[in-house]
């Protein structure tokens, strides 16, 4: 598929770029005219996959977190979250509703919202090498309630 | 991210406004700590009318603090609850659990 128009950026694991990073993704998804609810999902999508970096990846430190998006066609979009923090010893089990290593302040329903509001979830990760997840939804559009 | 309380009788009401992730999870759950520990209410309620987003850090603070009120014998209701804030809720499953009530 040819990619059309895309955005790279890298910040450091800190809470305090929670925010940024879910703005960042709806203000370039703006040109695709998303409904409300749409921009709602991909920035839920988005706090999830981050925050999964910040709690998870380097749970005592602050590493790189690299955030990109590309726009797939004209009515998809695609975003990937990397680490190169500890992994996932097992990728299925931590997909799982409730599952959680994060202790009393994790619900464990990061990958479940992500799945309820993504089209598709793509998690590779090897332990001691990083985590990426890599997710598509497509794009209704304001047009499409029109 | 914001907290105002309101308290009758042994109701408290908390006014929560903001954006609740991972970030404001821990501050916003001290606060809820503490207006619960001085109130030590029966009826306890949360109100994200002012919420603005919100991702899974909400429900862990929704499950913790309902369980804060099940240690006290009390009853936690969320009420006025925006569109986004309503897909998250929805999407975990907590409504078995807790009384929500939409925005109207």
């Amino acid at each position: 598929m040819k990619e059309d128009n895309g955005v790279k950026m890298e910040f450091p694991s800190r809470s305090a770029n929670e925010s940024f990073a879910r703005g960042a993704v709806a203000s370039f998804a703006a040109q695709l005219d998303p409904t409300l609810d749409e921009l709602s999902d991909l920035k839920t999508a988005v706090s999830e996959a981050v925050t999964n970096c910040i709690v998870h990846a380097y749970p005592d430190a602050v590493g790189p977190v690299t955030l990109r998006v590309r726009l797939l066609g004209s009515d998809v979009i695609q975003i990937a979250v990397r680490d190169k923090g500890r992994g996932i010893d097992n990728v299925e089990a931590a997909r799982q509703p409730l599952f959680t290593t994060g202790g009393a302040e994790r619900s464990g329903m990061g990958f479940t919202i992500m799945e309820s509001f993504m089209d598709s979830v793509r998690v590779r990760s090897r332990p001691g090498k990083g985590t990426s997840v890599t997710m598509t939804k497509h794009i209704r559009g304001k047009g499409a309630l029109r | 991210m914001g907290v105002s309380i309101a308290k009758k009788d042994r109701k408290v009401i908390f006014f929560i406004t903001g954006e609740i992730d991972h970030h404001a999870a821990a501050p916003l759950m001290r606060r809820l700590e503490n207006g619960i520990d001085d109130a030590m209410p029966r009826d306890c309620v949360l109100d994200l009318g002012g919420v603005t987003f919100m991702d899974s850090s909400g429900i862990a603070v929704i499950l913790r603090t309902y369980r804060l009120m099940n240690a006290l014998e009390g009853r936690l209701w969320i009420e006025n609850v925006p569109a986004q804030p309503m897909r998250v809720l929805e999407a975990s499953g907590i409504e078995r659990l807790i009384g929500i009530t939409a925005c109207t």
